[in-house]
């Protein structure tokens, strides 16, 4: 029996996709056989074309891992990168469509090594059923396990299991039946809805999409009948309504609508919804999807909502329905996969990418990670890559988000390296933490503290001295650039600035340099106290003024950095004319010729600038900060 | 109240170009007059209903492409009051490459890959939507609908970014793009069906007519203009053909057909035992040349 494409499957295109459409993925250990399946699939329904037929055999003979014989290597049909047919394995993940009589198909071919797990969750993330393939000469592998688990954590429910190369073990009956136990005894814990089992040969086409002759005490269905009785009903539909908000369309005053497509639920124009983040509500007044005004829209719909009121709503936010609100903090678990060879590390920032917010993140706690054999909790400092771990994640400001166990759309994120871009690891949310909470609440909590906790840093003051044209405003300058380069919320306080507003009565006696400290001190800390770290760059050439800022801080919040240029270096660079001036005796007071500079005696920094650039010097802080 | 396939394709691409309107600065839409561009622009109508698009088009016109298409180009940037770039490479003009005399791989690479590459960083786009689509081809079938490109316009197949959900990352540093397929998990069928769901004009070679045609190296060539230059040995026959790709005319080989409507080539479509890119020269050139020329920079 050979299936043929007529006429049906054009009637299939306007009926209802529930349960006629199936997202698939292919998994398993190297080598099991997953490409080959997939051309085996494609061929045997025919949805190989005559030239793409010429190809297969003229790459066969050129690449085929199946050159000793006269058989097609059908994982050439799918294994389309040059690198792929080289080395014979699949190292990204290949997206094919085919349709039956019954349903459409779209079957993501991943590769089964572990060093591109990545891209087998790239695989996973969308589908709702997996084959794991297993060879029946090896049996339930270390990768066999690995994948099976992702796809349970990524919320696949529907697994089948392709028991391969039967032909390589006589079509053992007994062999097949240790195998499924095997899967069985592992998997159960793993919450999936159904599993099926298929002793199969993707090479020749046993039980692929028709019954093998070859193993007659085999009584189930072929693997494809298996993907087309599979009942996915994952109704969404009637979950609570979430409208992730993508962006705010305004083409003129008299329009203000907001779109996205729907996750979860159903809306109607006039009923109230509800801005995740503000609480604020109003009516829907109107919904477009494409050109149409509609009376209802529901999950997967991409529409253009207007409100009846003007509220503040944008990017990133969500409508809601009222009686069913999603979770807002910006603290919470989540199972992390991890996909970068840099590990992960708990304290560092990320970029954190829900499907429509983007926000700094720090990973506060790696909990446990999970052992792929045993699946048990083990305790661990860092999550290397392919690892799958449990982690507390705190976000600078709050996201709207659902459980991933309720809602893969809303519940999912991943996280983004600051300097590279790289897509470093992607998160499944279990829950929000109390302490988030906490924080949003509690009024008096939210002191110095608080406020830096939301940006992720240390308050701090770092206070440059040093002769005029030592290159103080220059360092702190290029010190701000790489701290805010990381995320981190910085200001500066420059003498010759401050002196232009806060400070323009002050002259420069002993008395007036002294006020001048004690202002620019204080400025800072209520900077620090705002959260900030502050860089202070002010001659401050008295040590006894230089300790009284000290002591307005906390400990260890106070770093004085000397920045040491001898005063001849500072005399030729003369950079904005003073020291000519000076010794012109121009100008009264002038620090290291007319005014003493009392260089500190144990700063927390003591650059020495000569024969240094600025950026290392620079650098110099930064390594210091991140030691601290 | 469920969503059929077409619908649910449809959303899927608009919320890709959502996302990318949403978080690039400089997104474009590369316009290459064909079915899929056609799909991609009426998609594009939708997604930002009622303002315009909030992208320009650009179309790579190497000065070979079937007047028909110009014209079909140049009347619907001015119905839908577009903004369309055009661009050709000068310098393959002037170094007069040509697809007769230069070979199907140097003319491409000159006046289709290098062109966009100087298009692309002369405006400075940090995205543009290209209507490739995974059935297409075996490279295709591997790549992200968000495609990172590095400074280069480089594509690193075997380190593509992770692409979870639809939770795209749409994060790239100064003078990088991305790439953007909105059309990733459409097939030729499914585009013709839409094409025909929602009335979307496109241009007429798709249809069956009565066309000039010279057979050369086993591809039918239409003479659209005198520039092609007929052998000795060839003889000018009048057949009733009709396109499944459009690209450069001395490129793109007709198809014998009768199929004259819109439903017709979808009838036609589920007999048909050849693949869509079979009439297009530059593929069978040298093998995989699809994926080198994508990490040259081809779209
Ligand atoms: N005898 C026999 N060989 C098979 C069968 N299925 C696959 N093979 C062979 O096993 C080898 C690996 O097959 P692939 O399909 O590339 O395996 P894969 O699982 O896709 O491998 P990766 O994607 O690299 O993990 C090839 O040489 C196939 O021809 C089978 O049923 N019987
Ligand atoms: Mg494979």
């Amino acid at each position: 029996m050979r299936m043929v494409l007529d006429d049906d499957m054009l009637i299939e295109q306007d009926a209802p996709v529930t349960n006629t459409f199936l997202r698939v993925l292919t998994c398993g250990s190297v080598d099991d056989g997953k490409s080959t399946l997939i051309g085996r699939l494609l061929y045997d329904t025919q949805l190989i074309l005559d030239d793409q037929f010429s190809a297969l055999k003229r790459d066969t003979k050129k690449h085929g891992t199946t050159k000793g014989d006269d058989h097609l290597d059908f994982a050439l049909l799918v294994d389309g990168l040059e690198a792929e047919r080289e080395q014979g394995i699949t190292i990204d993940v290949a997206y094919r469509f085919f349709v039956t009589p019954k349903r459409k198909f779209v079957i993501a071919d991943t590769p089964g090594h572990e060093e591109y797990t990545r891209n087998m969750a790239t695989g996973a993330s969308n589908a709702d059923a997996a084959i794991v393939l297993i060879d029946a000469r090896k049996g339930v592998l270390r990768q066999t396990r690995r994948h099976t688990f992702i796809a349970s954590l990524l919320g696949i429910r529907h697994i089948v299991v392709a028991v391969n190369k039967m032909d390589l073990i006589q079509y053992d009956q007994d062999r097949f039946e240790a195998i499924c136990g095997a899967f069985q005894a592992f998997s159960e814990t793993l919450g999936f809805r159904s599993v099926g089992f298929v002793p199969m040969s993707a090479r020749f086409g046993d039980n692929v999409i028709t019954a093998s002759p070859a193993m007659p005490w085999y009584k189930g269905r072929s693997l494809l009948s298996h993907l087309e009785a599979i009942d996915v009903d994952e109704d969404r539909v009637d979950q609570p309504f979430r409208l992730p908000i993508q962006l705010v369309s305004r083409p003129n005053l008299d329009f203000r609508g907001f779109s996205g497509q729907i996750a979860a639920g159903r809306v109607s124009v006039g009923d109230s919804v509800v801005v995740a983040k503000s609480g604020q509500s109003s009516r829907v007044k109107s919904i477009l999807c494409g050109r149409d005004n509609v009376e209802t829209a529901v999950d997967g719909q991409a529409v253009t909502v207007v409100l009846e009121d003007d509220l503040e709503l944008s990017r990133g936010n969500m409508l809601v329905a009222p009686q069913n609100r999603p979770q807002l903090a910006d603290q919470f678990m989540a199972h992390v996969i991890w996909f970068h060879k840099e590990p992960m590390i708990p304290g560092r920032s990320y970029i954190c990418r829900t499907e429509v917010d983007s926000i700094g993140a720090t990973v506060t706690t790696l909990k446990h990670t999970i052992d792929i054999n045993t699946f048990a909790q083990k305790a661990a400092t860092a999550l290397q890559m392919n690892e799958v771990g449990v982690c507390n994640i705190s976000t600078q400001a709050p996201i709207v988000f659902d459980s991933y166990r309720d809602n893969r759309n809303t519940g999912n994120f991943v996280l983004i390296d600051r300097f590279t871009n790289a897509t470093v690891g992607a998160g499944m949310i279990d829950h929000p933490l109390r302490r988030a909470h906490n924080i949003h609440w509690q009024a008096g909590d939210i002191d110095k503290h608080a406020r830096a906790a939301l940006k992720l840093q240390t308050p701090m003051v770092l206070w440059f001295t040093g002769l005029s044209g030592s290159g103080k405003s220059t360092i702190a300058n290029i010190v701000e650039k790489l701290l805010h380069a990381r995320g981190k919320h910085t200001y500066m306080l420059d003498g010759d600035n401050i002196r232009h507003g806060l400070n323009r009565d002050l002259g420069f006696t002993q008395e007036a340099r002294v006020e001048n400290i004690r202002r620019a001190a204080e400025v800072a800390k209520l900077m620090a106290d705002a959260g900030l770290i502050v860089l202070v760059s002010f001659i401050s050439p008295f040590r006894s003024e230089r300790r009284m800022a000290r002591e307005l801080f906390e400990k260890g919040e106070f770093v004085e950095v000397f920045v040491d240029t001898p005063i001849e270096e500072c005399a030729r660079r003369d950079p904005k004319g003073l020291y000519q001036k000076a010794m012109a005796g121009e100008i009264k007071n002038f620090t290291g010729i007319s005014s003493p500079y009392e260089a500190p005696a144990s700063p927390e920094i003591h650059l020495r600038t000569m024969g240094h650039e600025p950026l290392d010097l620079a650098m110099q802080i930064e390594k210091f900060l991140d030691e601290a | 109240m469920t969503m059929t396939y077409l619908q649910k394709l449809e959303a899927e691409s608009i919320h890709i170009m959502r996302e990318v309107a949403a978080t690039f600065s400089r997104p474009v839409m590369l316009y290459s007059i064909g079915k899929d561009s056609s799909v991609m622009l009426h998609l594009a109508l939708k997604a930002f209903y009622p303002a315009k698009p909030p992208f320009p088009l650009l179309h790579i016109d190497t000065t070979w492409k079937f007047r028909e298409m110009i014209a079909f180009r140049d009347k619907t940037a001015i119905e839908l009051g577009l903004n369309l770039l055009v661009h050709t490479n000068q310098d393959g003009i002037d170094q007069n490459v040509n697809p007769f005399d230069s070979g199907a791989t140097a003319y491409t690479h000159m006046m289709k890959t290098l062109a966009l590459r100087q298009a692309l960083d002369q405006y400075g786009f940090d995205a543009a939507f290209g209507g490739g689509r995974r059935d297409e081809e075996k490279s295709r079938s591997k790549e992200r609908i968000f495609s990172f490109r590095d400074s280069k316009h480089t594509w690193d197949p075997k380190n593509q970014r992770p692409e979870m959900w639809r939770t795209y990352n749409t994060r790239v540093n100064r003078s990088e793009s991305i790439r953007v397929f909105p059309l990733s998990n459409w097939t030729e069928l499914d585009v013709w069906q839409y094409i025909n769901q929602e009335n979307i004009p496109v241009v007429p070679l798709y249809l069956a007519q009565r066309r000039p045609i010279v057979r050369r190296d086993g591809m039918l060539l239409m003479i659209d203009d005198d520039r092609l230059r007929v052998r000795q040995e060839e003889r000018v026959e009048e057949l009733l053909v009709r396109f499944r790709t459009l690209g450069c005319y001395p490129l793109t080989g007709a198809i014998e057909s009768s199929a004259r409507t819109v439903p017709e080539i979808i009838q036609e479509m589920l007999t048909v035992r050849t693949s869509e890119r079979q009439g297009r020269a530059i593929d069978s050139d040298e093998e995989a040349s699809m994926e080198k020329k994508k990490r040259e920079g081809y779209f």
